[in-house]
């Protein structure tokens, strides 16, 4: 359908960013780093490029999986195109000091070697820009505490498929009172068999039910912390 | 060729009933969480004999093998992938140890669950690797003398189908079902009438097909009601979790009652369901109460979804995941590139 092609660079910026949305939605990669490129060559800040075209995209696509529009196989490949965007902006955002996203460290607790759910909030979040430290399957409560002292992160993310494993998330939780550091993390929780009641009864600042409330979730929670940060 | 054990009880009954949890059973005995359970089959022998007797003493016709998770991709994480063919032979030749002194016919299905991977463009596992590791699986359990192969908690189409292509090569017979638990729909996005349209289009299609585990009984009848519409001839397969888990005082317990299971049972029957068992949180006395529920209930029509959320619960979601506005997405689209 040669009639029907869109050429990127011959759209206004307001265009340009709506086309990315879509892009991104049907999962571009090239497309994306294209448009990246495009929006930068215009002298379009990083950090403009990250939150209008980037991550406004990736809020529709996240919005879309968590209603049951989406499902994983398209969320994955939007994610991918993202990080391909992501890997232009990345050095580019450092060198002028744009502000973070944010940062998390996430594994799956003790005992809980399921981690397909675990790995899909990663991907989410990094397709939404945040740096993601994943500490895989299994994890201790010193593992946790070792990999928050070396990353500082503002999320802690802990995730469990068993009713067997769940309770050790609270460990983790009390562990942190214990020591006086859980006031300086965000601790959200996920899988499948956890619920909200549970995320409270434990101390988590939030039970996420899937990887795009996951990312929604870790954005308010975030900004509500930087809030309180600079009252 | 003679005819294969769970294909002749199916010609011989209305209704077969299938087993409950392997693994709320198994942590019922002590496994400690992160060891995988398919080592108890060579460490723990007979714990595992318990686990298969206390389904065939409730009144199971079908068990399956503790093997969940014995491909080479899940006991990777155990460094134990050189032990796949062990694990399975092992696990199916308990089984059929236990089914051949039950004194009926009882059928070992060789349990194979998925690899955890995800598949190529999104990930990295490819149909050839996939075919690979559970024609390896395949082969063990059927040195064991497991009578079919059992694949379960699918959640992709691409590995459902590289499982029944291991199945032909093993020359085994096969049953296989999806896990809908998200929105109706399999993680990834698998809706019930496509899954029953994809089976009549395999090579090698399955005895039965149906749905496992997802969220609670309720849930599970709704994807069979999806089952049903499709109108295939092929027998169905029904084993939903005993409810959804829930957290009191410190410890989780799954809130389906032995009666509840019951009612899932009658009801999955009514929807027209060939193989009735449980999954998740489904110990010996749920089993009991529900081979009682069918035996002693008599068959009525056909549940609506009324009947399903007034007998076990509301759905978790408000649709079942099929139906066109699914697939539409909400916003405005601009012109799709070239």
């Amino acid at each position: 359908m040669a009639d029907d092609e869109i050429i990127l660079a011959d759209l206004s910026d307001d265009e340009l960013v709506m086309q990315m949305h879509d892009d991104l939605y049907d999962g571009l990669k090239e497309e994306i780093e294209e448009g990246v490129n495009i929006l930068i060559s215009r002298g379009w800040t990083p950090y403009d490029t990250l939150t209008k075209a980037l991550v406004a995209g990736m809020t529709i696509v996240g919005a879309d999986f968590r209603d049951g529009i989406l499902f994983v196989p398209e969320v994955l490949l939007a994610a991918n195109a993202m990080k391909g965007g992501m890997f232009i902006l990345k050095p580019l955002l450092i060198a002028t000091g744009a502000p973070r996203m944010g940062k998390m460290v996430i594994g799956t607790v003790k005992g809980d070697i399921h981690d397909i759910g675990k790995n899909l909030v990663g991907m989410m979040m990094e397709g939404a820009g945040f740096e993601v430290r994943d500490l895989g399957i299994n994890n201790s409560v010193e593992k946790y505490l070792a990999a928050l002292e070396e990353e500082k992160p503002d999320i802690l993310g802990m995730s469990a498929l068993l009713t067997t494993t769940m309770p050790y998330m609270k460990v983790v939780i009390d562990t942190m009172k214990e020591k006086g550091m859980r006031e300086d993390y965000i601790v959200l929780v996920g899988g499948a068999p956890l619920n909200e009641e549970f995320g409270k009864a434990i101390g988590a600042d939030a039970y996420c039910r899937d990887a795009a409330v996951a990312v929604e979730t870790a954005k308010a929670l975030v900004l509500r912390k930087h809030n309180q940060l600079t009252a | 060729m003679s005819q294969d054990a769970l294909s002749k009880l199916l010609a011989s009954r209305d209704w077969l009933m299938a087993d409950g949890a392997t693994g709320t059973n198994l942590f019922n005995m002590g496994l400690e969480s992160g060891e995988p359970p398919e080592f108890w089959n060579t460490d723990k022998p007979d714990n595992i004999r318990t686990l298969y007797r206390n389904a065939v003493n409730a009144g199971s016709d079908i068990f399956l093998t503790n093997t969940f998770g014995g491909n080479a991709s899940r006991l990777k994480l155990h460094a134990a992938q050189g032990r796949v063919r062990e694990l399975n032979r092992v696990g199916a030749a308990l089984g059929r140890e236990i089914a051949d002194a039950s004194g009926r016919v009882v059928v070992v299905a060789g349990s194979v669950g998925p690899t955890g991977e995800i598949f190529e463009p999104m990930g990295t596992l490819t149909h050839r690797v996939a075919v690979e590791m559970f024609h390896e699986q395949a082969e063990g359990l059927k040195e064991g003398g497991a009578d079919v192969l059992w694949v379960e908690t699918m959640s992709a189409p691409e590995e459902y189908a590289a499982a029944a292509e291991a199945a032909a090569l093993a020359g085994m017979p096969w049953c296989g079902t999806m896990s809908f638990d998200t929105a109706g729909r399999t993680m990834m996005g698998m809706t019930s009438s496509a899954m029953a349209e994809m089976v009549e289009k395999l090579a090698n299609p399955p005895i039965a097909f149906g749905a496992n585990c997802g969220v609670g009984a309720s849930d599970l009848m709704r994807t069979v009601l999806g089952f049903a519409a499709v109108g295939s001839a092929r027998p169905l397969i029904a084993k939903g979790n005993a409810g959804i888990p829930k957290y009191h005082d410190g410890h989780i317990h799954y809130d389906g009652t032995p009666e509840l299971m019951g009612e899932y049972a009658v009801l999955a029957r009514d929807a027209g369901v060939r193989i009735i068992g449980g999954c998740c949180g489904t110990m010996p006395e749920h089993l009991a109460a529900m081979r009682k529920a069918l035996e002693n209930t008599p068959k009525g029509p056909l549940p609506t979804q009324e009947d399903i959320t007034a007998k076990l619960g509301a759905f978790s979601s408000s649709s079942d995941g099929t139906g066109d506005t699914s697939a539409d997405p909400k916003r405005e689209r601009r012109n799709r590139r070239g």
